[in-house]
C-alpha cells in the first residue's frame, strides 16, 4: 500500500478529525490552565506585590505568595499528567485504530 | 576502537593525577585540596567510563550514536531530561538566589519550570513523530534542506557554543573553589571526560551519565534539604520566622521586591525562559530516543515531576541557609557576618552541605556538583556533533549520500572537535563577567530555533524565505538586544547607561522573529513556496498519528 493512499485513507476517516480535534482543544486548555495563572501571578508580583506578602493567616509569618508558588509548581506538574493519561489512553487508541483501518 | 578508549581513558586518568599534584603546590587557592570530595568524584568517573565502555559496543550505527537507537524509556528519558536541566547552575545559582532575595528567588525558580507541561501539550509527541536526530530534522521537514537545514544547525551550534561557556567557566571555577584544583586543569578535565563519553559511548553513555546524575543530584539535595530542615522541626514557620529575624531585609523577604517590579522585564525574562527552553537542541534531541510519541509524553511527566521537586527542594535550601549559613561566621570571609561569603556569592548551598552534614557531606555534593556539569556539557556537546555530521555534512554537504560509517567517522572528529573548543572558550572567557551569556543562549533559542520549529510544525503557510527571514532577524535582534542591555553595554563595556533596558531580549526580538517570519512566508508568492504549503498536509498526518515515524532500532 502506497504511502500517499494511505495518507487519503486517515484524512477521510472523521476518527482522525475526531482525535485531532479533542486532543487539540485538550491541549490548547491545559495551557491555558497553566499559563493564565502562572501570568497572572507573574502581573501581580509587578503591580501589586503587597498583596503576596499578605499573611495567610492572621499573625502568620507564611504570605500568601509561597503556597500559591509551590501550588502553581505542583498544579502544573498534575497538568502534564491529566494530559498523558488522556493522550497515552483514550487519544492513543483513537490513533491506533485509524492507522488499523487505514493500512487495510 | 577499544583501544583507542582504553588510551584516552588512561589520558584523562593521567590528567587527574596531573591536575591532584600541581594543586597541592598552588596553596595561593582560598581552599583546599578536598580529598574526600576528589575520591568520590573519582569513583563517579570510573564508573561512568566503565558505562561508556559498555556503551560503546552498542553504538555502531548513527542512530545508535544520536539517540541510543530509540530504546531509552519515558521514565529514563525523564530523568535524563531533569539531568539536562538540573544543571550545577540550577543548584548554586537559584539557592543564591533565594539566600539572597527571598521570594524574588522563588519568582525565578517559578519562572524556570512553567515551561515543561508547556512543551509537552504543543511539542512532544510533534516533535517525536517528526524528527530523526536532530532538530533542524523538524524545521526542515518540507522546506528547503540546504538553506533551513544549514540555518537550524547554526541556531544550534550557536545555542550550544554559548551555553557550553557558561557550563566551562562555572564548572572551571567551582572546582577551583570545591576541589581546590587550579582553573585550567579543572577545564581540560572536564573537556577531556566530556570527549570521552561522547566520542566513545553517544548517546547510551551520555543518557546514562545524565540519569546517574540526576539521582545522586535529587538524592543529595533532598538529603541535604532533610538535614537542614529538621533543624527547624520540619516547620515553616520556625523557618521563616528565623530566615526573617536573620536576612538583612527583613520582613521584605516574604514578598515580592525588585526582581520583577517591572513588568516589561518580568515578561521578558519569563518568555526567554519559556520558550528558551524549548529551543535548547540538547533537551530536543533527548525526545528522539524514545521508540514513540507515548513515551515522549511520559519523559515530559516524569521529568517535570522530578524538576518541580528538585525547585522546591532547592527553596528549602535557599530558605534555610538564611538561617544557618548566614549567621555562621566560619562562612564568611575574615569571620565578618554579613560580609562576602567565603568562595562568592553561588555558595550557599555548598556552605549549607558543611554546616549540616560536615566535610564528607559537603565532599559528596561537590562530587555531584562536578558530576553535573560533566553530564550538561556531554548533553551539550552530541547535540552540537550532531549538529555538525548530521546536519551539516551528511545532509547539507553530502546531499544524504553519505554512509554510516562516514557520517559516524565525522560525528566522532566533530564530538573531540566541540571538546576542544569548550577548553579552548573555557580558558578564553576565565575571569570574564559571563552573565550575560545566560541570556544570550536564551535569547536566541527563544527567537531562532523556537520560532521556527513551532511554525514548522503548526503553520501551513510556513516558507523556507519567512523561516530564513524570522530566524535572521531573531538573531540579530536577540545579540543586539543583549549587547545593548545592562549586563554588557554597563558590566562589560563599562557605559554608564544601557541602550536597551531589560537584560532579557526576548520579548522584543521573539515578536520580531514570529513577525518577520510571518511578512517573510504571506509575501512568498513562489513555486516553491506553494509545494512547501501542498507538503504540510503529509507532515501533519505525521505529526498527528506518528505515520513513517523512526521507530526504535533493534539492537
Amino acid at each position: 500500500m502506497s504511502q500517499p493512499n494511505i495518507q487519503a485513507r486517515i484524512r477521510s476517516n472523521p476518527k482522525f478529525a475526531e482525535m485531532v480535534g479533542k486532543r487539540t482543544r485538550f491541549a490548547i486548555i491545559l495551557s491555558l490552565v497553566v499559563l493564565v495563572p502562572y501570568y497572572t501571578f507573574m502581573m501581580i508580583t509587578a503591580f501589586n506585590p503587597a498583596l503576596l506578602g499578605q499573611p495567610i493567616s492572621e499573625g502568620s509569618i507564611i504570605t500568601l505568595g509561597w503556597p500559591l508558588g509551590v501550588v502553581l509548581v505542583v498544579g502544573s506538574w498534575l497538568t502534564t499528567g491529566i494530559y498523558i493519561s488522556r493522550a497515552n489512553g483514550e487519544f492513543d487508541t483513537l490513533n491506533e485504530q485509524i492507522l488499523r483501518e487505514s493500512a487495510k | 576502537m577499544k583501544r583507542s578508549l582504553i588510551a584516552l581513558v588512561a589520558g584523562s586518568l593521567l590528567a587527574f593525577a596531573a591536575i591532584a599534584a600541581p594543586g597541592t603546590l598552588e596553596g595561593v587557592q582560598k581552599q583546599p585540596i578536598n580529598v574526600s570530595a576528589i575520591a568520590m568524584f573519582l569513583v563517579f568517573v570510573l564508573f561512568t567510563l566503565g558505562i561508556t565502555w559498555w556503551a560503546s559496543s552498542r553504538t555502531k550505527s548513527t542512530a545508535d550514536f544520536y539517540t541510543a537507537g530509540g530504546g531509552i524509556t519515558g521514565f529514563q528519558n525523564g530523568l535524563a531530561i531533569a539531568g539536562d536541566y538540573m544543571s550545577a547552575a540550577t543548584l548554586l545559582g537559584l539557592t543564591s538566589l533565594v539566600y539572597a532575595k527571598g521570594f524574588d528567588g522563588f519568582i525565578y525558580t517559578i519562572s524556570f519550570f512553567v515551561g515543561w507541561p508547556i512543551i509537552l501539550f504543543l511539542m512532544a509527541e510533534r516533535l517525536r513523530n517528526l524528527g530523526k536526530f536532530t532538530f533542524a530534522d523538524i524545521a526542515s521537514y518540507r522546506l528547503d534542506q540546504n538553506r533551513i537545514r544549514t540555518f537550524a544547525a547554526f541556531g544550534s551550534l550557536t545555542v550550544v557554543c554559548f551555553y557550553l561557556i557558561v557550563q566551562m567557566v562555572g564548572a572551571g571555577q567551582l572546582i577551583q573553589l570545591l576541589f581546590g584544583l587550579e582553573y585550567t586543569y579543572a577545564v581540560i578535565a572536564v573537556g577531556l571526560l566530556m570527549m570521552v563519553y561522547v566520542t566513545f559511548g553517544g548517546m547510551t553513555a551520555t543518557t546514562w551519565v545524565q540519569i546517574i546524575k540526576a539521582c545522586l543530584l535529587l538524592g543529595g539535595g533532598t538529603t541535604l534539604m532533610l538535614l537542614a530542615f529538621s533543624r527547624f522541626d520540619f516547620s515553616f514557620t520556625n523557618l521563616f520566622t528565623q530566615a526573617v529575624a536573620a536576612h538583612k531585609s527583613g520582613i521584605a523577604i516574604m514578598a515580592p521586591g525588585k526582581l520583577m517590579a517591572d513588568p516589561v522585564s518580568a515578561v521578558s525574562l519569563s518568555l526567554a525562559l519559556l520558550f528558551g527552553t524549548a529551543g535548547l537542541p540538547h533537551i530536543m534531541m533527548r525526545f528522539f530516543t524514545v521508540p514513540n510519541a507515548k513515551e515522549a509524553r511520559k519523559s515530559v511527566f516524569f521529568a517535570t515531576g522530578f524538576i518541580g521537586f528538585f525547585f522546591l527542594v532547592v527553596i528549602i535550601l535557599g530558605i534555610s541557609s538564611i538561617v544557618i549559613v548566614g549567621q555562621d561566621p566560619q562562612f564568611f570571609e575574615g569571620g565578618i557576618i554579613g560580609g562576602k561569603l567565603i568562595g562568592g556569592g553561588n555558595m550557599p548551598v555548598m556552605h549549607l552541605a558543611k554546616a549540616v552534614g560536615g566535610d564528607v557531606f559537603l565532599g559528596f555534593l561537590s562530587a555531584v556538583a562536578f558530576a553535573t556539569i560533566l553530564a550538561v556539557v556531554s548533553g551539550l556537546a552530541l547535540a552540537g556533533a550532531s549538529a555538525i555530521a548530521h546536519d551539516l555534512y551528511a545532509r547539507v554537504i553530502k546531499k544524504n549520500q553519505a554512509t554510516s560509517a562516514q557520517e559516524m567517522r565525522v560525528t566522532k572528529i566533530a564530538s573531540v572537535g566541540i571538546g576542544l573548543v569548550a577548553i579552548l572558550l573555557g580558558l578564553l572567557f576565565r575571569d570574564q563577567n559571563i552573565a550575560f551569556l545566560v541570556a544570550l543562549t536564551f535569547g536566541v533559542a527563544a527567537s531562532v530555533n523556537f520560532p521556527i520549529l513551532i511554525l514548522s510544525m503548526y503553520w501551513k503557510g510556513l516558507t523556507t524565505r519567512g523561516a530564513l527571514w524570522g530566524g535572521i532577524a531573531g538573531l540579530l535582534s536577540a545579540v543586539t538586544l543583549v549587547i545593548l542591555s545592562p549586563a554588557v553595554w554597563v558590566k562589560v563595556l563599562g557605559n554608564a547607561q544601557a541602550i536597551f533596558p531589560y537584560d532579557h531580549p526576548a520579548i522584543i526580538s521573539m515578536t520580531t522573529a514570529f513577525l518577520v517570519t510571518w511578512l517573510g512566508s504571506v509575501t512568498d508568492k513562489s513555486a516553491r513556496a506553494s509545494s512547501e504549503a501542498d507538503a504540510f498536509e503529509e507532515q501533519y498526518i505525521r505529526a498527528q498519528t506518528g505515520l513513517g515515524a523512526a521507530g526504535a532500532h533493534a539492537h
